[in-house]
Parts: structure tokens; sequence; C-alpha cells
């Protein structure tokens, strides 16, 4: 039984949210309906984040092995591929040859952060608009065209064949970008902390830095102090020199969100814009600057809205407070 | 049988049926909640964030709006939290809105302005970055993107219409909602989205800027009169319950804003009835039925635009204010020895669609139209209150005679039904030569979007659809391209529940009060000694003295219509400068 096993390994989902891979495939499994769709969530639009090339570069074969796995347990006979536009001319002879005469549908994802949201996916893929869906229902119980939807990401897709064949070594694919001296992509063990995994690579910077570290753009902030736990997220690490600028980095950030945003919810559409504006001003007014960030994480309506508000509150609590 | 569950909001027993959410239990319950994007017509679309409450094992706040309620379960409405979220989201909805509160359809009602002040938003925080944005108007209706929040209520409401002339474009801060170019869609002027616009952004022209312009005409004789429905709803505005009739109070209001006359459309309804109920007849008899209602003018444009290829079930009798209109100024100048070019006619109406059909040419009656102004029920409480006339206070006084006193199937023309129930029972009558035992079609009353009846007479059985809602009139219509012969009689209305839905009428509304409304104007008909239109006095009267030919009743009573083109978008340089 491969959801027991996936269970016992705790294969968690590597697209960020690190959802339980046994239960999702279990729900879906379980789930009464005539039809049920798989999809593998292969958008990777966070920047900064570039395994899941990697992974479809060098081992397609693996994932769609791992597609085809998750259709034959849960019982589905149509399968999606969402793939990042960038990618997909670089990949698409690749994927095709793996999939031979399987029922797997290579999609082109199209621009935009947001499509990657899982919900938002759906909507993409059905021509529906831009938009993340209200949730619950989840896909598990009503995705794709209202049928329960399996979706996962690239590499949890690859890590579930390795547990199905006995190969898994709770290992994970880290990307490390910014000011490190190797850049690239690692595979080392899951519960390695950023402190090893900087250790490990030869990346241990010789100055004074903070990390980013889940995802290049709503990823948490973590400075040197704090690295003794694992980096979470769609394992990304990025470093920056703690005296970089700040207003560079947080209106790069805002400018991304900005531009990001749906425009569905109050709080992400106009809290989104505001920021930016706030952030282009010469005067800092960072009490109206938190109470944005306040809404855009507690109020904002899907994961992308939330998210945009993490690394500034993190980078203005332990970085921007402590400048001179 | 359904359930009641029990559970605590702000630490207060709250028992309320299975299925519903928080927001609806709380309202139940008298605890106010804020919600903007809600209604309770539309879906749930939980993108105004105000609404969102804190419950007891929940991640982070949930939106009240979708949380279904539970046995035992702990809802917050107020904390430090939740204020938080929403005074600076109130600040940034005021952020995309510009104030006109001035002239606004929603005045004192103003849920945002009202919220802003509870929660002690700053609404100047930041500047507006609307203000540049267009103020469009199409036909009478005018949608003001400087105050738009984008929160997509008329986009649904059109689509709902199968009219998907409103429509929303770009991502982020660049959303707009925006009047379709597309030639294959155009707006009937109904009104809906006035209807669910939780923010007035959009209004009907002449709300209320220029409402009292028509006031002001000296030397000319102002006749008002007032639609059925009007008498069941422009209490709301006067803190009155939903449902309450105020039938004497509005004539008494109305004169004491300066009419001269004030007359009942029902009345006008009553020579409606009688001229579509021969139509029928003669549809029925040379066997080119379905015969299409035509009183309410969002309709006749959407059929005329949308399915031209209908135009000829369409009946040629003409609107009951528009027959009105006629005959004051023929039949009533006639008697009074006046010119007609001295009357003015103002009707007041549920509608903003009557905006538009009073413009159509084929209406005029000797080179003059038969209705100068229309006023929507909002219109004329915003007047009265500017006039400090209490309406709710005033003591009641009867509609002026010749055209004061309707039959009960002239009232009923308010509601989904009334129509074609109307027309049925003097129908019959011109059929059978008798009145039916039983006056009441139960069947073609209440609220659903489809009712279907089939109604025999001495053997002839007649099918009927009556339709309120244009997105269930397509789909009748497109049921009749399958099977032409599939009814005989087919009224439809383009508002939800009727006229007393209409665009015109007081906001808010929900299916509740659009119910009560309606139950109302059945009460007045079920409590009328005469419910027959073919009984009425006044109607009787003129049809002897004046309308005893064919020619002067085609002139006045029946009208043609025409496969209709996109109408035109006006781009306006702000809301004040109405066309």
């Amino acid at each position: 039984m491969i959801i027991e096993r996936l269970k016992k390994e705790g294969l968690k989902g590597r697209g960020g949210a690190a959802f339980p891979t046994g239960l999702k495939w279990e729900a879906v499994k379980n789930a009464k309906a005539d039809k049920k769709y798989v999809i593998c969530n292969a958008s990777e639009g966070e920047p900064g984040v570039l395994k899941d090339l990697f992974i479809l570069r060098k081992y397609p074969e693996e994932v769609i092995k791992g597609i085809n796995l998750a259709m034959r347990e849960i019982g589905s006979d149509s399968a999606y591929i969402f793939l990042n536009p960038k990618y997909f001319p670089k990949l698409e002879k690749k994927l095709k040859k793996a999939i031979k005469d399987l029922p797997i549908v290579l999609f082109k994802k199209p621009h935009g952060y947001i499509c990657g949201e899982e919900s938002t996916l759906l909507n993409v893929i059905e021509g529906k608009p831009k938009m993340p869906r209200l949730k619950p229902p989840f896909p598990t119980e009503k995705g794709l065209w209202d049928y329960p939807t399996l979706i996962n990401n690239v590499e949890t897709f690859y890590q579930a064949v390795q547990v199905a064949e006995g190969k898994y070594k709770a290992e994970r694919f880290y990307t490390l970008g910014g000011k490190v001296k190797k850049k690239g992509i690692a595979v080392l063990p899951e519960n390695f902390t950023v402190r090893q995994i900087l250790e490990h690579t030869g990346n241990w910077p010789n100055f004074d830095f903070f990390v980013q570290v889940g995802g290049g753009m709503s990823g948490e902030i973590l400075v040197s102090e704090e690295l003794d736990r694992p980096a979470g997220g769609a394992g990304s690490i990025i470093i920056y020199k703690k005296n970089a600028n700040p207003m560079k980095i947080m209106r790069k950030w805002a400018r991304f969100f900005m531009n990001e945003s749906c425009g569905q919810c109050v709080p992400c559409r106009e809290g989104t814009f505001r920021l930016n504006e706030a952030l282009k001003r010469k005067d800092f007014d960072r009490e109206l600057v938190e109470d944005i960030l306040f809404v855009l994480s507690e109020a904002s309506l899907c994961p992308l809205g939330k998210g945009a508000a993490v690394p500034f509150i993190g980078y203005l609590n332990k970085i921007y407070a402590k400048k001179p | 049988m359904q359930k009641n569950l029990k559970f605590l909001i702000d630490q207060k027993e709250i028992e309320a049926a299975e299925g519903k959410t928080v927001l609806q239990a709380a309202a139940e319950n008298g605890i106010k909640i804020p919600a903007l994007c809600y209604h309770p017509d539309l879906k749930i679309k939980s993108n105004c964030r105000l609404c969102l409450v804190e419950i007891k094992g929940e991640k982070g706040l949930v939106p009240a709006c979708r949380a279904i309620i539970k046995e035992g379960m702990e809802v917050k409405t107020r904390s430090e939290k939740i204020d938080r979220t929403r005074k600076v989201n109130l600040e940034l909805l005021f952020a995309q809105h510009i104030e006109e509160c001035d002239d606004c359809n929603l005045a004192k009602d103003c849920l945002l302005l009202g919220l802003a002040r509870e929660y002690k938003a700053n609404i100047q925080r930041f500047l507006d970055r609307k203000k540049n944005r267009k103020v469009y108007q199409f036909g009478p209706i005018v949608f003001d993107q400087t105050k738009c929040i984008d929160c997509r209520n008329c986009v649904e409401v059109c689509a709902e219409q199968s009219v998907g002339f409103l429509q929303s474009r770009g991502q982020g801060a660049g959303t707009e909602i925006f009047p379709s170019l597309c030639q294959e869609r155009d707006c009937v002027y109904c009104g809906q989205c006035i209807m669910h616009c939780p923010v007035g952004a959009i209004e009907a022209a002449g709300e209320f800027e220029n409402s009292e312009e028509f006031l002001k005409k000296d030397g000319k004789i102002k006749i008002f009169q007032f639609a059925p429905a009007i008498r069941a709803s422009i209490g709301e505005s006067f803190n009155l319950p939903a449902g309450s009739v105020v039938t004497g109070q509005l004539v008494a209001a109305i004169k004491a804003l300066g009419a001269d006359k004030v007359f009942d459309v029902s009345v006008a309804a009553d020579f409606t009835t009688m001229e579509e109920a021969q139509e029928l007849i003669e549809k029925i008899k040379s066997n080119t039925t379905p015969c299409l209602t035509s009183c309410c003018p969002a309709w006749v444009k959407y059929l005329e635009f949308n399915y031209p290829n209908l135009i000829d079930h369409l009946a040629t009798t003409r609107s009951p204010q528009i027959i009105m209109g006629g005959l004051v100024k023929t039949y009533w100048a006639q008697k009074e020895k006046i010119n007609p070019k001295d009357i003015m006619v103002i009707s007041v109406m549920p509608c903003t669609a009557k905006k538009y059909e009073i413009q159509r040419k084929e209406l005029e009656v000797n080179g003059l139209r038969p209705v100068d102004y229309v006023m929507t029920t909002r219109e004329l409480a915003y007047l009265l209150k500017k006039k400090k006339i209490n309406l709710a206070g005033i003591k009641p006084e009867a509609a002026d005679s010749p055209m004061g006193d309707p039959s009960g199937a002239g009232v009923i023309y308010g509601a989904s039904g009334g129509v074609v129930e109307s027309a049925l029972r003097t129908a019959y009558y011109k059929l059978t030569g008798k009145n039916l035992e039983k006056l009441e079609f139960e069947q073609v009353r209440g609220m659903d979007g489809i009712k279907k009846a089939e109604i025999d007479i001495e053997g002839k059985k007649i099918k009927i659809a009556v339709i309120n809602g244009l997105g269930n009139a397509k789909k009748i219509l497109e049921e009749l391209k399958r099977d032409p012969k599939a009814y005989d009689a087919i009224e439809v209305m383009a508002c939800p529940g009727g006229c007393i839905g209409g665009g015109g009428q007081p906001i808010p509304v929900s299916p509740k009060i659009r119910k009560q409304r309606a139950e109302a104007l059945y009460l007045i008909d079920q409590g009328k000694a005469n419910r027959l239109a073919h009984q009425n006095p006044d109607v009787i009267k003129v049809y002897e003295e004046f309308l005893n030919n064919d020619k002067i009743i085609h002139k006045v009573c029946h009208t043609s219509y025409n496969a209709k083109t996109k109408g035109e978008i006006k781009i306006l340089k702000n809301s004040k400068e109405t066309k």
C-alpha cells in the first residue's frame, strides 16, 4: 500500500505548504466520484526557486512514473502537468517522450505568479479567470471541473516514486541563490538546518548577512543567529548582504506583489498597490506600512496576499529596526 | 426537518437553522457584522473581507459570509485584531472610492460611511487612486468608475440577467469594471446593477442632482402618476416595514410636492389588461401564439436586441404609464379643455428602464410624448425628504378622478405573474361571457423565476409561462427555438419578483423584502370590491366616450417594435453631468 508507506515515511508536499502527501492521496482516493484528476504543479513561479526545473530536466521519467503511480492509486485516468511557460520549450520534448501514451496532458501555464496557486491553476485549466477559488471546498473534494483532484508539486511526485521503490532517503532539493559562492541545486537531508546546508555546500558567507528561505519573494527572513532550523517552503535559500539597501530590497518585493495581485480581494488589490506607493516615498511611514502588512496577512483571501506580508514583516522587525 | 443549532456569538447564545452561515445567523439575531460584497441574491464572493470574525479553534480570521454554523461553536465579531483589519480595510476601500455623499443613491444609508465612523477609519488616509477613471452613461444608467470598489456584484447580476454588459478586466490595482464595447451585448436598463452596488457607484440619470428641475417648469399643469409597485415599497424609505401599503400617503405626499393631479397607473393597467386580453384571444384564434407581454421596457429592449425574430409575438399593447400619459394628453385634456402641450406628465416608477421607454419615438401621440419625465421610487423619496415631506406621517388622500381607482387586477401588475393573472381574468370573461368563480391563479404567483401553468377555458387549454429575471427569460426563449408552440402566453418581467424588485426601488432589497412587497399587492387585490379590469367603471366609461373606434385605440393603446442595434456609451466629465 503506497499510501501507508507515504505516511510512514512522512513525506510532505514540496511545493511550499508541506501538507502530508499520504493524507492528500488518501483523501482523493476515498472521495466518491466517477472521475478524478491528477495534476502535477510545475509552475515554479516563486522567483529564486529552480529545483523543479532541475528535477524535470534530470529525472523526467521518475516524475511521470510518480504521476502514473498516483493515478493508479486514486483511480484516475486523466492527468495534467501544469508547466511553467519558460520551462515549456526546454522540456516539452523530454516530457512527451517520458509520457509516451499515458493520458497525461502537458498544459502550458499562462504567465502570472497567482496561476501557480492550486485553485487558480484549476480555474486556468477550466478557462476561467486567473483568480483563486474560495476554500473549502478543497481540490481533494472539488477540484478540476468539480471532480476530486490530487495536486502535487513536481518534487513530491518524484519523491513518492522513491518511497514506492524503497529508495527514499528523506532528502530534498534545495535552491541556493543570492550572494552565495556556489549557486545551484543541492540535494541534502530534509532535516538539515539552513546552517548545515550553507556549511555543507561551502556557502557560509564571510560577511554579515541574512537569508530569505522557502521562496525568493514570499519566503521568510532569517538572520544568521536563526539558522538552526530547516529551510521549509519550496526549499530555497537566498543570501543577502546585511547592509544591502533596505529600500531597494523592499521595493523589489512590493513591485512584484503589486504586479502579481489578481485584484480579487480588497487587502491584496489595494494593499499591495499602497505598499508599493508607500515605499516609493522618501519618508518611510512605518505605521502605514505596518497597517497594510497587517491586513495583508490577516485578511487576504488567498495565500498570495498572506504571503506578500511575510518578507516585509521579518525584514522590518529583524533587520530594518536594528539599523542605526 | 431542519435542525436548529446552538452556538455562541460574542458570548451570547444564539440559535439558528443548520446550514446557515455565521453572517446570516448573526443578522437574524440582530448582531451586526459588516459586509459589503455580500448580497442575499448573489453568490458568496468574500472579496471585501470586512465580515472577518474569529472562530475558536480556527486558524486566523474567517469570513462570516462563508463560515457555516456548528453546534457549540464560539464566534467573536469584535476584537482588537478584527477591528484593526476592518479599520485599515475600510481605509483601503475609501482609497478606491471618491466621496460624493451629498447626492448619492445611498445618502444616509451608506454602509461604507457608517462603518468608517464606527471603526474610526480615516477616509482620507490615501489619495483617491481612481479619481481619473471614467464616468459612463448608457441610456438612463450612469456608472461612475471613480466610486467603484471592484466588488463585482454588478458584473454578476448583469451576467445573471444574461445581459453581460458590465464586465471586469485587468489585474490587481488595474482592475476595472466597464461597459462592454462588444456589439452583441447591450444594456437593457433594468437597473439591477444599481440595486446590488454596495457603494452607490451606479445610479439612474436624474437621480439625484436634477430631480427638482422639472418641478420648476412654470405654466405647466403637472400630472403625476404612480406605478402599482410603488405603494408597497416607498414606505421603506421612510422607515416603515417592507410591505407597508401607503397608497393614500403616497398620493398626499405627491400633492404636497406640487402636483395638480395624481392618477394611479394601476387604472391604466386595467386598460393594458383589456387590450392585452384581446390580443391573447386573437393570437390563440389565429394560431399565432405565443403572446409575449410587453409592459416591461427592459424586457422589450432585451428581445428587440437579442431575439428580433420574435418581435411579432410581443403584444402591441402599450405599457400602463404610456397609455395613461396618452389618455391624459387626449381624453382628459379634451374634457378639461386644456391644450395638451401645457400638460406635463410625470411618472413615478419602480424602474430605470421606464426612463428610456418614454423616449421611444413610436409612442408619441399627436407629436407629443405621452410621458415627459420618469422618476424612480428612490428619486421621489429623495425629493420628498429634501422638501421635508414625511410620507409616513402625512394624512392619506385619494388619487384623483377619473383615473384614480383601479381594479385589484391593476394593482397586482407590480408583482411577477400579475399581468398574466389580470389578463386571464378578463380573457376568460371575453371568451365565455362569465367571470371566473375563483379569481386567484396561485400557480403564477410567488418568487420563483419560472412559473408554468395550464389553464382550461371551456375545454381550450392555454399554456402559460411566467418569468421574472432575464436570465430565466433566456431559458424560455431558447426553449421556444426548439418548440415554438411550447406556450400560448408568456409574461416576462426583467427584474426579480417583477416590478416590486425593480431597478428603481428602494435599496436594500432581498428575496424576503420582495416577497413582502408582493404579498402587500395581493392583499390590496383581495380587499378590493372590484378585482376585474373589465368591470372598472372608469375604464368602461373611457371606452364608451373615447376609445370607441379602432383608430383611436390603436393610437393611444398600441405600439410597434423594431430590431435594435447597440446603444451609445457616453463618457461624462463627472456624474453630475448626466445627459
